[in-house]
């Protein structure tokens, strides 16, 4: 009898994981067609010259080689990393302004956190469209804001050292995504430790600094990774807004991987490209885990 | 009480000075948006104005009606719409069927096997991207609405069951057992216990992937050619292609491709909160 049982309970074992695999069979075909097997694909394209219309051609690391010496690689490269490295650190920096000034307790707050937001929603495309109008030299809001405070007007993307800058400046209309993450980690921290720092006598300016910046940190971090990687792969304003011009300031990776894979149908030299982009997108997710340690605070840490 | 009152007084001005500061702040942040509405109702002559009139003077509602006869935006729409119903019935359909198989049955792998969907969150798509239209180019589905619909069949997407998970790990697993003992298969927990519990969650990813899917301009950039099968956004580019000086008009397309968003947006909103709360927890 106990034998009998025990079998009931092994099929059961045995159906439930049979079951498991099956529910996420989708998701495993899907993993293998569209991420592993395209990832490897595009390796060994990387290794071949290729232009669809002929066939590929296997020519080694000549690809690579091709790459390290392409001065156009090395601008796109860096103008990505002026975009990431400049542009998301104050982004994050006003997001977290941001999402402290909605986290006040007054009332109709409810309505700034709202209009915060809204501007996030909008589509890139739009978006783009929206700003280059704003950027107009002539007829546009940002040089009509100049002029009205008695300051010259800027050829905002007319002008190489200015047009970075200015789609980082875009960027900072849609912080409202981030801020309501942020918003929600500023939500999640115990009133009881606010509560424990004010009978110690801490100010606000000590609270900070002492329960609300460490107990935010995970928040923060994971804001931080998803942001570089977004930002790695700028693309849309630059395709709209400039054309990746004037002079190939706004040459960003992306559009530069776009042009060789699907303007010139240069498939090996394209691979190539997307694979020295995920080696350093890679690294950098890497690097900030390993850095994690020493500044991302988790609750459970305490208990340990 | 003289001390209360003073210390009232100073709370009231406190608050008043934060006011001030939150509404510069709002205003700045919305003036983009009211140039955007201000440009596409103004004639033509009006937007060459320095400084610039907030208030159009005649108000040419008309330029939305010409900003849609120049362009084909209702058969835009319509082409968005279909494959964000096509997508997202995908989407959620394989990832909850994925999520729930992660945080409510027991089988060998499910940890290291869930760390690998996580890990694909944070792989850069264009990575895969060369092969895949190589893929989909082979198989002759170039230029038609599958490359954006096919993927999400499979698995769809790895936020989207990481969202899921979360979920689902909220409700009591006592229900499964009990719905056992009465001899219901898996599936059926799944399909008649779950699934039913999870409609916060799953109007959230419906909304989140409506976004997603009324936005995104690369996948569609790619695979969509020909004209009659673009999407808003392609669309929309090919407006400003062909009136790139009409900035009112410009303004009235960008105008009716935002518009839809903020209308979801008004209508959706709890279900906006509850899902940036639960993409929140990604940081714990």
């Amino acid at each position: 009898m106990f034998a009998h049982r025990r079998n009931r309970r092994a099929s059961l074992l045995w159906s439930e994981a049979r079951d498991g695999y099956l529910f996420i069979l989708p998701w495993i075909l899907g993993f293998i067609i569209f991420t592993a097997g395209p990832m490897l694909a595009s390796l060994y394209i990387s290794f071949t010259r290729w232009e669809i219309v002929t066939p590929s051609v296997w020519v080694g690391g000549a690809q690579y080689v091709k790459l390290f010496n392409d001065d156009r690689f090395w601008l796109s490269l860096y103008n990505t990393s002026y975009y990431v490295f400049v542009g998301v650190p104050l982004h994050l920096f006003f997001a977290l302004l941001a999402a402290l000034a909605v986290n006040m307790n007054l009332r109709g707050i409810h309505f700034f956190r709202t209009a915060y937001y809204v501007p996030s929603l909008t589509p890139v495309v739009a978006n783009s469209i929206l700003w280059v109008w704003i950027f107009h030299p002539e007829w546009g809001l940002a040089n009509a804001f100049l002029e009205w405070i008695g300051l010259e007007g800027l050829y905002w993307l007319q002008d190489p050292r200015l047009a970075k800058p200015a789609l980082i400046v875009m960027s900072f209309w849609s912080i409202g995504g981030q801020m309501v993450i942020l918003l929600a980690g500023l939500k999640g921290i115990p009133m009881e430790l606010y509560e424990a720092a004010a009978i110690d006598g801490a100010n606000w300016w000590s609270r900070f600094w002492r329960v609300t910046l460490p107990l935010l940190t995970p928040a923060l971090f994971f804001n931080l990774i998803i942001a570089i990687i977004g930002a790695f792969q700028v693309f849309t304003q630059a395709y709209i807004m400039t054309e990746g011009g004037p002079n190939y300031s706004t040459l960003f990776y992306l559009l530069y991987l776009f042009r060789a894979a699907f303007e010139n149908f240069r498939m090996g030299y394209a691979s190539a490209m997307a694979w020295v982009l995920f080696i350093i997108v890679l690294t950098f997710t890497a690097l900030q885990f390993m850095l994690s340690d020493r500044w991302v605070f988790y609750e459970g840490d305490v208990r340990r | 009480m003289q001390t209360m009152d003073s210390r009232t007084a100073k709370e009231l001005i406190l608050a008043g000075f934060w006011y001030v500061i939150l509404s510069i702040f709002a205003l700045t942040l919305a003036l983009p948006l009211v140039w955007l509405l201000s440009t596409s109702l103004k004639t033509g002559g009006q937007t060459f104005l320095m400084p610039p009139k907030w208030i159009p003077e005649p108000v040419v509602w008309t330029n939305y009606s010409d900003a849609f006869k120049a362009v084909a935006f209702h058969e835009y729409f319509w082409n968005t719409i279909r494959i964000v119903i096509f997508a997202t019935t995908g989407a959620l359909l394989t990832a909850s069927l994925a999520a729930f198989a992660f945080a409510r049955l027991r089988f060998p792998f499910r940890e290291p096997l869930f760390l690998l969907v996580l890990s694909t969150i944070m792989l850069p798509s264009i990575v895969t991207l060369i092969p895949t239209f190589i893929v989909f180019r082979t198989l002759g589905w170039i230029d038609t609405f599958l490359p954006l619909i096919v993927p999400l069949w499979f698995g769809g997407g790895a936020f989207n069951i990481f969202l899921f998970r979360q979920f689902f790990m909220t409700i009591p697993l006592e229900l499964d057992e009990a719905a056992r003992i009465d001899g219901a298969s898996n599936f059926r927990i799944y399909w008649g216990v779950i699934l039913p519990l999870s409609k916060p969650v799953l109007a959230t990813i419906a909304v989140f992937a409506f976004i997603h899917n009324w936005n995104d301009f690369f996948e569609p950039l790619i695979y969509l050619q020909s004209p009659e099968n673009w999407t808003m956004a392609i669309g929309l580019r090919g407006f400003q292609g062909l009136y790139h000086t009409e900035w009112n008009l410009m303004m009235a397309a960008s105008t009716a491709m935002i518009a839809p968003l903020l209308v979801l947006f008004f209508f959706a909103q709890r279900y906006f909160v509850s899902g940036i709360q639960m993409s929140g927890l990604a940081g714990r």
